[in-house]
């Protein structure tokens, strides 16, 4: 009886140590993409396009889901002389559509369709959603600050003229008063958008995209 | 990393959409890739082994041999590929380089294959990784003390020398006995001088014998004079050694800062100061401290003894682990007398009279000494003294298998090093045998090559090195007319030195007067060929041809026979070349004007 029951709770012990184990290589098992054909229905790239992206994707993320650390890490890399992390985290949430902590190659591949092919409205919906932080349809100042901020930090302090402390201030007061037309402290997309579409600037710098790849 | 990340370009720079509507003006241009070809699949064949791979993972690293258009020479038109005629085990590591970024050493590698497979991509070593790093610069640490020792045992066993200078031939005999004979000598006269001087030492202090007056001296005192002359003996000897090593030193501001020198000064300054010094009672104490240092005499016995420099050089390594041994015991000393004395202290009569003085118990204990001078009285005295002496013997033992086994793994790579050159001697020597052995086979393998071709188109010929020395001794032996070949007598004459035959092209032969040889042969042939082309109408029937020669003399000679007979026959066989001595064929009929002897290699010629 004693034994019996003894050789269930080893059996137990054993089976929490298997699932464990499982667990373990379920962390290690690889993601793969979905097929080629339907990436490129639903992107705007061409197969060698697609077949470049991921040659570089699965090169760096071998397990074929970027998580935020190695996605710092690849963005630091550009820019080596500020601090990217900040920026990387919102690009990083921007690019996690679903919200799962992992960028896997669809979500990549669909941002990048968006940043270097995608229409203007595309586009711009796309920057309104990095800069909505919470995801909540409305950029308030303090999201605006820590995007400024972000930025600046990126740039890194060995800048010509020489950061103040509330440039980043200043200048979201600046974005503000263009964006936010009803002045209710919050810019909604739509009003980002038209602001966006008046400014002629912000409309040439957008056309730079298209030849990235 | 740089290689992987470099395809995240465009992600990058479609990021930089972040930052336009809060931009002040408008985005610069990017700047576009000029010549952007697109990525094409190129084919690396390493001796037969294809790899294969983008142009551009190529392309990441411009400044080596497949990155640049250094690679380009290596193109084969034909098949499209590029071949390298290299090893492709290495490549594989290579080629992973250019694809992770990453450059690993295979262990089962050799290094300096490595090194060489390196340097002729253009890689620098310094660029492998963290995780292969520390293996490959154990290993050509390794590789280079070993060539280090081979070339120095190298240099030791060349005869000569080109131009020594006296100075360092002396240098060169006080480092390596084995050098000359007198080397050896002044080694062991060295050691013999060593070896009185520290047993004079020794038995200076021995009482011998009594004097009138019931005093027991020591035979320093009694034979007074007898040790004052072999102690001069041996400084002089000393001395003289010293200043010559000074003399021979190449550096002579480094050999004095040396260990050896420095132990050598050290043996003789007591006695100079001895001399100088008088009798004076005040510095007589002064004086014997300074005999004491007599006894560094015997470390001069370390130039003598392989395991004695090694001991000191383990120690030297191991400086770091005595330094431990060092603090850990004093620490310990420290704690235990400090104890030792407080428990002591109650007890009457007691030995522990302070600090310091239970120092002395705690290192006779923590060694496991116990002379048994101090002894605990009290019960907490002897509890904490039995701890000591536990304790002891632990702290003693954890760094001496350290010492040990540096010490060990040192006196193995010098004995190595030795078993090492014992068997380069022995491997060289069978090499050299083989190499006699196949050299025939080569030198048959030259007949039929172009040497021969250049050879004949100057008239000479290729002989084995062997018979070229045997001809050149024989030339400058002998020199005398021959009378066997007439024909040759009377038209020219050969040179009595074949050494200078092989440097010069000429067509007048003088008198031949030494025995011939194949050298000889052909160069009577030559004679006859142009003996033939002067002579075109001579016409025989019967015709013993050196194969060779007919091929050499047909484009020159008109006559549609030649006519000369040739027969060489050397005395050995093995290195009778076939095509040189070939006997006359087996044409029946023939008589052949051969006369041969077997001792000397005589060539007979005969014009028909």
């Amino acid at each position: 009886m004693i034994l019996h029951s003894f050789l269930l709770f080893y059996e137990k012990g054993l089976q929490t140590e298997n699932t464990v184990e499982d667990e373990m290589e379920m962390a290690t098992v690889r993601h793969r993409p979905e097929a080629l054909e339907l990436l490129e229905a639903q992107s705007k790239f061409t197969k060698k396009e697609l077949q470049i992206l991921y040659r570089g994707f699965k090169n760096e993320c071998p397990s074929g889901v970027v998580n935020e650390e190695t996605f710092k890490e690849i963005y630091s890399q550009f820019f080596p002389q500020g601090d990217s992390t900040t920026y990387a985290h919102f690009l990083f949430n921007a690019f996690d559509t679903d919200h799962n902590g992992s960028v896997s190659f669809e979500d990549f591949v669909m941002g990048l369709s968006i940043l270097l092919r995608g229409t203007v409205q595309e586009k711009l919906n796309w920057a309104f959603n990095l800069y909505d932080i919470n995801k909540d349809g409305y950029i308030t100042k303090e999201e605006m600050l820590d995007i400024m901020k972000a930025i600046y930090d990126m740039m890194g302090k060995c800048t010509y003229p020489v950061l103040k402390e509330d440039t980043p201030r200043q200048h979201v007061e600046t974005f503000f008063q263009k964006m936010d037309k009803n002045k209710d402290g919050v810019v909604t997309i739509d009003e980002f958008i038209e602001s966006c579409q008046k400014d002629e600037n912000i409309m040439r710098s957008m056309q730079l995209f298209e030849n990235v790849i | 990393m740089a290689a992987g990340v470099a395809a995240w370009l465009p992600f990058a720079r479609a990021a930089a959409i972040g930052w336009m509507p809060v931009a002040n003006c408008p985005m610069p241009l990017a700047p576009t890739e000029k010549n952007k070809r697109q990525d094409e699949l190129i084919i690396l064949n390493v001796s037969g082994r294809r790899f294969q791979t983008w142009r551009t993972t190529l392309e990441r690293y411009p400044d080596t041999l497949l990155g640049s258009t250094e690679k380009e020479f290596f193109f084969n038109e034909d098949t499209k590929e590029y071949f390298f005629d290299r090893d492709p085990e290495v490549f594989r590591c290579i080629l992973n380089f250019y694809r992770t970024g990453k450059l690993h050493y295979p262990r089962y590698e050799c290094i300096s294959a490595y090194d060489e497979e390196l340097a002729f991509y253009g890689i620098l070593p310094e660029i492998i990784g963290d995780c292969c790093y520390e293996e490959y610069k154990d290993r050509k640490r390794e590789n280079a003390e070993r060539l280090m020792d081979d070339n120095d045992s190298e240099n030791n066993q060349e005869g000569s020398m080109p131009s020594l200078s006296f100075r360092q031939t002396m240098w060169r005999a006080f480092e390596n006995p084995h050098t000359s004979t007198l080397a050896l000598v002044f080694y062991y006269v060295t050691g013999f001088f060593i070896a009185v001087s520290v047993i004079t030492n020794v038995v200076e202090t021995v009482p011998c014998g009594t004097v009138p007056g019931n005093k027991e001296l020591p035979c320093g005192e009694r034979y007074a004079v007898a040790f004052f002359c072999l102690d001069t003996a041996c400084v002089m000897i000393f001395t003289v050694e010293y200043l010559l090593r000074l003399f021979a030193a190449p550096s002579r501001y480094r050999f004095i800062r040396s260990v050896m020198s420095i132990i050598d000064v050290v043996a003789i300054m007591p006695y100079y100061i001895g001399l100088v010094m008088t009798n004076n009672e005040d510095v007589s104490g002064a004086f014997v401290t300074l005999r004491v240092f007599r006894v560094f005499r015997i470390f001069k016995f370390s130039r003598h003894s392989q395991g004695l420099r090694i001991l000191g050089y383990t120690l030297k390594s191991c400086a770091s682990e005595l330094g431990f041994l060092l603090f850990s015991l004093t620490m310990a000393i420290i704690i235990f007398a400090t104890v030792m004395f407080y428990a002591e202290k109650g007890s009457s009569a007691s030995k522990f009279t302070s600090i310091p003085a239970s120092f002395w118990y705690t290192i006779v204990t923590m060694t496991t000494l116990g002379y048994g001078d101090m002894v605990p009285k009290t019960i907490a005295g002897k509890i904490f003294g039995s701890i000591c002496s536990l304790s002891g013997v632990l702290v003693i033992a954890l760094p001496v298998p350290v010492i040990v086994s540096n010490f060990s793994r040192i006196y193995h790579q010098n004995q190595r090093a030795d078993k090492r050159r014992a068997q380069k001697k022995a491997r060289l020597a069978r090499i050299r045998v083989a190499k006699t052995g196949s050299s025939n086979a080569y030198l048959h393998s030259k007949r039929n090559g172009l040497l021969n071709e250049a050879l004949e188109l100057t008239n000479h010929e290729f002989i084995d090195e062997q018979l070229f020395e045997q001809n050149c001794m024989e030339s400058s032996m002998q020199n005398y007319p021959s009378s066997r070949s007439p024909s040759l007598s009377s038209h020219h004459g050969l040179t009595t030195s074949c050494c200078s035959r092989r440097h010069k092209k000429t067509t007048h032969l003088p008198n031949s007067s030494v025995p011939a040889t194949r050298l000889r042969s052909m160069q009577e042939l030559s004679t006859i060929h142009i003996q033939c082309s002067e002579q075109p109408s001579l016409t025989t029937s019967r015709s013993s041809l050196n194969m060779k020669s007919d091929d050499g003399l047909r484009p020159n000679c008109k006559a549609a026979q030649i006519t000369t007979a040739i027969i060489s026959i050397p005395t050995p066989p093995a290195l009778t070349p076939e095509g040189e001595s070939r006997p006359p064929p087996s044409s029946p009929g023939h008589s052949t004007n051969i006369s041969t002897t077997t001792t000397s290699n005589i060539v007979k010629v005969s014009a028909l």
